[in-house]
């Protein structure tokens, strides 16, 4: 059995850094030295992450609980933290904002994140949460001179405050019912006595608090405000990590309950129609959006529901497609995301009809996004069609056809929305002068969007390590090897 | 060896990837010969390695005890969706590989002459990467080990075939409803469309019996089949094998095909592609051989079209019409020779006929090349002085497929006619032998009115003899003509032949047929008879008249358009359509479809804007909906306490 601190190696080490870094900026105050040295540790966090995949257990007296899924969503968290920060300086430069405090904040979220995904006990679970959550409201309102971006991190505050207190009410009412903050000792508890309605109320509450972060329906209206207020790229972060982690903790919150879950018509019930409300919301509201970044934000919310659909279904394929989901999406997402922000740094562009033509002046650049767009579409053989791909077939298998054919529908809708910009990159002709960007950044974009092609054209090794990083999480009562 | 099979399939399409991209960056200007020569010489090498991997495998097979002669390569996993698994993975049995064979062998010396060719054309890297690519998907389709691959294989050798028709796409093609190449091109897509439609057909059938599509699982399981199931899975995998190899009632394309430059008519429309539906047929022979009444059909339409092409073929005067409905003939051969239970017999057939076939539709390019796009017979004779290679090659060929003694086709053609004599179908039998008096006069006249006689050729051509390229295909195909014949010889001669032995060794099935040697050696005299006097009568017919029509009756009228098959589908399928389609959609998209589509797209929108109103942007309003959620939520729980 390997001792704690190895097991949890890449939370130690993301701790230690997010010091390193603080104590960096301090003394030497240099934003584009803390950036690189974030990314650095960004890339060693991740890095551990995949050496020490294997390694699996509880550590810390049972408080967290590592294993392969952990492993998984650390990378993601990491490889978010990383494409975020390389598309932010431009941006912040643009805006006069480039304080090195950005990536120090963005990298402390990141360790709150992976407190979250590997969360074996709620109160490590809530302080994962606030320390994620906290340092995300800081992101929101970096540009401090900008209205709307204090309202923005002024919104998220209050709801995600009230959220969190939702979720804390939740997890003390669940101690009350069983006595136990430790999550595969509660599901022990609720075994061998029945479930009470105190513990039901409690666990509504706690999944209400995970639901705001992903901003589901009628849990979501934060998203549009928040997003479009925020810096651009720390809301492609929101918008990825933050959801990743949230997911990831729902997943290892609903597989330790499994046994209580899976024979509930009730939760199934619950749980399927928030994901239809999810999915038909974001997308309709998507349709109305002229600017893009508000259309991104509903978006999310409609992608929130697609991994809701894998929720929903409430078995090891669907949590496993969520995950594939949560890596695809991280990437896709980030790079429309960094596009729009990349585009409105440089001449405040922000319309989908602002793009008319862009193919005209960068190829690359609009060949990326478009990726993305389809992508984001599900439309094959790209990452977004594996993903979705992958939780609507949990969703038939789980017998919820309906859920899956609702899902297929509402992406339908989607089509719109998406390919509205394709065609205004493709067939329109520019208005106006060359939209200029740097060719590296076209670059790296292109890169984004070859590795969206390639989870889409190839995933069945990602597949393959999402089934066996799920092992580990489904074992409930197991006390490590 | 054939671990390295993956490599065999590779190639090609390696082949096909760089000449595609030489083609769209402009590598050869046109007519620089240095550039070609390397551009064709490449794209050879590219099949000529499968060729020789395919021997490799070839020795390596026959080194193994008959018991285990088959090897399945998996390369990898294609995709999997609930029960169903599909691989890429290649079967190696003495089938395949013989199919293996003829593709690249007869593939490779066809590449090589399409460097002398296609000389000068402006698209000759395009032209050599659909032809890669098309050996490409061949060998999928043959080694394919499932039916799925398989199926991508066939759609794969259409999909090049259709590129290869209209590789001229500008040029102008005569025809019933086709003004240009590209509608010829068009033609023999959409009627493959029909027959590829009862293919997958038949497929869902099996896969939903079954649940596998692998050839193994599939004869392994025979049992699982009842009747009408077997019935109807062989009468579908038969209509999409009428669509590919050109049968009744989807033929027609076959002849239109040859708007495609000569070589493609020798290595699609002649040795390969069209003889797919034979290998497929022969791969599933277990399976046929349980589905008595579609057998029959089978040998009763390959009976028919053989009779039917072979009396078309007589009065054309396209030579390389001549020689396409000569290839539709032969396919009905091998149909029929599948229907009564020869299965052998076809595949012995399909190797001979690629041979000599290949050989004379190189040769008909070699005379058109020479006269500048003439293909008019009436425009040729005496070009056998000219052209001495050629010339004899054309014989050569033209005389094994009228089934002269000794030659190839004799060989082949004879155990076929005898099997069907000896399966007691006597009617199909003698429709077979004056077929192959038909062959034999359609041969000799071809050849005749080409190279003998005087030249009728306009006196501004000075036709000359091909380059050396172009000569060695074809001496050496004409050589397998000739000699090809060995690998069967007939059992009054051999007992246990060649190719029997060989393909015993795989899956393929056929019915015991024993015959009396006396039988056997009348029927091998009288095959001769018909040939030789069937050569004989075109000789000395055409040698004297040195026209290409006989007489002008109303029956040669019937031949000469072709019974009017073409103006009939046209009237039945074509022109009801194009009404359709033309008047009657149009209205009905606009009204209907678009109507309901814009209505539900812009009702969509304005529900969309109004959700605006909820995103009220306060704060406060947001909280209540977070509040209303979770009461809905508790309450819910609470009431359903689950």
């Amino acid at each position: 059995m390997p001792n704690d601190y190895l097991l949890s190696l890449p939370i130690l080490a993301a701790a230690g850094w997010s010091v390193l870094l603080i104590i960096l900026e301090a003394m030497l105050s240099r934003a584009a030295l803390t950036r690189v040295f974030a990314m650095l540790g960004f890339a060693l966090v991740g890095g551990l992450s995949v050496i020490g995949f294997p390694l699996q257990g509880l550590a810390f007296s049972e408080m967290l609980r590592i294993g392969g899924f952990q492993h998984f969503a650390n990378i993601i968290f990491c490889l978010s933290g990383l494409l975020v920060v390389a598309l932010s300086e431009k941006y912040l430069d643009d805006e006069n904002v480039h304080y090195g405090e950005y990536y120090i904040v963005a990298f402390i979220s990141v360790v709150g994140m992976m407190l979250l995904a590997a969360a074996a006990n709620m109160a490590i679970l809530f302080i994962g949460l606030e320390m994620m959550s906290i340092a995300l409201y800081v992101l929101a309102g970096l540009m401090r001179r900008d209205v709307r971006s204090n309202e923005a991190a002024m919104k998220y505050f209050l709801l995600g405050a009230f959220a969190s207190g939702l979720l804390l009410y939740g997890i003390s009412l669940i101690y009350g019912a069983t006595g136990e903050l430790a999550l595969h000792k509660i599901a022990i508890a609720i075994q061998t006595g029945s479930a009470s309605m105190l513990f039901w109320i409690g666990f509504g509450l706690l999944i209400t608090g995970f639901l705001f972060k992903i901003s589901a329906v009628p849990f979501h209206q934060w998203t549009p405000d928040v997003y479009d207020g925020s810096p651009t790229p720390a809301a492609a972060f929101m918008s990825t990590g933050a959801k990743a982690a949230a997911f990831s903790a729902l997943i290892v919150v609903v597989t330790n309950f499994s046994t209580l879950l899976q024979n509930s018509p009730t939760w199934s019930l619950v749980i399927s129609s928030i994901a239809l409300a999810t999915m038909v919301v974001g997308n309709i509201a998507a349709l109305a959006q002229e600017n893009l970044k508000r259309m991104l934000a509903y978006s999310s919310v409609a992608h929130a529901g697609y991994m809701l659909v894998g929720i929903a279904a409430a078995t090891p394929d669907g949590y496993s497609g969520i995950m594939f989901y949560t890596l695809v999406y991280t990437l896709m997402n980030i790079g429309a995301f960094g596009v729009v922000a990349l585009l409105e740094s440089k001449e405040n562009l922000l319309l989908a009809s602002d793009y008319a033509g862009l193919f005209k002046h960068r190829p690359m650049l609009a060949g990326a996004m478009a990726v993305f767009m389809l992508s984001l579409a599900g439309v094959p053989p790209l990452g977004g069609f594996i993903g979705k791909y992958k939780v609507f077939a949990a969703a038939v298998d789980a017998k919820l056809t309906w859920l899956a054919l609702a899902g297929v529908l509402a992406s339908a809708v989607s089509a719109y929305y998406y390919l509205r910009v394709v065609y205004f990159m493709f067939m329109r002709d520019p208005v106006g002068e060359a939209i200029s960007a740097p060719a590296t950044s076209s670059l790296a974009f292109a890169l984004i969007a070859v590795a969206v092609v390639l989870l889409g054209v190839f995933p069945t090794e990602i597949l393959r390590i999402t089934d066996a990083a799920l092992k580990f999480a489904q074992l409930p009562t197991q006390t490590g090897f | 060896m054939h671990e390295s099979i993956f490599l065999a399939v590779l190639f090609p399409l390696v082949g096909f990837l760089l000449n595609a991209l030489f083609s769209s960056m402009k590598f050869i200007k046109s007519g620089e010969s240095g550039k070609e020569f390397f551009v064709g010489a490449f794209s050879t090498l590219m099949i000529v390695l499968p060729f020789v991997i395919a021997v490799g495998v070839f020795f390596e097979l026959q080194s193994l005890p008959a018991s285990e002669q088959k090897f399945v390569v998996n390369v990898y996993e294609w995709f999997k969706a609930g029960a169903m698994t599909v691989g890429v993975s290649y079967q190696l049995d003495s089938l395949s590989v013989l199919m293996m064979l003829v593709v690249t062998g007869v593939g490779s010396l066809i590449h090589l002459y399409s460097i002398g060719y296609m000389h000068g054309d402006e698209g000759f890297a395009r032209f050599f990467s659909y032809l890669n690519l098309f050996i490409f998907a061949m060998l999928n389709l043959v080694l394919a080990d499932n039916m799925a691959l398989m199926f991508l294989g066939w759609e794969g050798v259409g999909l090049c075939s259709y590129f290869l028709i209209g590789f001229w796409y500008d040029r102008k093609f005569e025809g019933v409803g086709i003004e240009t190449t590209t509608d010829a091109a068009n033609k023999a897509f959409m009627l493959n469309r029909v027959g590829d439609f009862a293919m997958l057909g038949a497929m869902f059938l099996i896969f939903q019996k079954i649940g596998s599509l692998t050839f193994e699982s599939i004869l392994s399981q025979l049992s699982a089949f009842d009747q009408t199931h077997l019935f109807w899975m062989a009468l579908l995998v038969f209509i999409g094998c009428t669509g590919k190899s050109a049968q009744i009632p989807l033929f027609t394309w076959l002849p239109d095909a040859m708007a495609g430059p000569t070589p493609v008519s020798a290595l699609i429309h002649a040795a390969t592609m069209v003889t797919s539906g034979i290998y497929l047929i022969a791969r599933l022979s277990p399976l046929f051989m349980l589905a008595p009444d579609v057998m029959n059909l089978v040998a009763i339409i390959g009976a028919a079209t053989a009779i039917i092409a072979a009396s078309i073929a007589v009065v054309q005067n396209d030579i390389k019409k001549i020689l396409a409905y000569s290839t539709v003939s032969q396919l009905g051969y091998m149909f029929l020779a599948l229907g009564v239970g020869a299965t052998t017999a076809a595949m012995f057939h399909l190797v001979t006929h690629a041979f000599f076939k290949a050989c004379l539709f190189l040769g008909s390019g070699s005379v058109i090349h020479a006269l500048h796009e003439e293909q008019d017979v009436r425009q040729m004779g005496g070009l056998q002085k000219v052209m001495p290679s050629t010339g004899t090659t054309f014989l050569i060929g033209a005389i094994a497929l009228s089934g002269f003694p000794l030659t190839a086709g004799f060989f082949s053609k004879d155990e076929l006619l005898a099997k069907t004599f000896a399966s007691g179908n006597v009617a199909l039998y003698a429709v077979g032998i004056v077929t192959a008096a038909l062959t034999a006069f359609y041969s000799m006249r071809a050849y005749a009115l080409t190279f003998l006689g005087d030249a009728r050729w306009a006196h501004d051509k000075h036709p000359h003899e091909s380059g050396a390229t172009m000569t060695i295909p074809l001496w050496i195909l004409a050589a397998l003509s000739l000699i090809g014949g060995v690998i069967g010889l007939p059992a009054v001669i051999q007992e246990h032949n060649w190719i029997h032995g060989w393909l015993s060794r795989s899956q393929i099935v056929e019915k015991e047929m024993t015959m009396a040697h006396s039988t056997e050696w009348i029927l091998l005299a009288l095959s001769s008879a018909v040939a030789i006097g069937g050569l004989g009568f075109a000789y000395s017919i055409y040698t004297k008249k040195q026209t290409a029509a006989a007489s002008q009756n109303g029956f040669y009228n019937l031949l000469l358009n072709k019974y009017y098959i073409d103006e009939l589908y046209n009237a039945l399928f074509v022109k009801p359509m194009r009404f359709v389609s033309e008047k009657i959609l149009p209205t009905l998209d606009a009204a209907l479809i678009n109507g309901v589509l814009n209505g539900v797209g812009t009702s969509f929108i304005s529900i969309a804007r109004s959700l605006k109103i909820w995103q009220s942007g306060v704060a406060q309003n947001y909280a209540l909906a977070i509040i209303a959620g979770l009461v809905a939520i508790l309450s819910y729980l609470m009431l359903k306490q689950p």
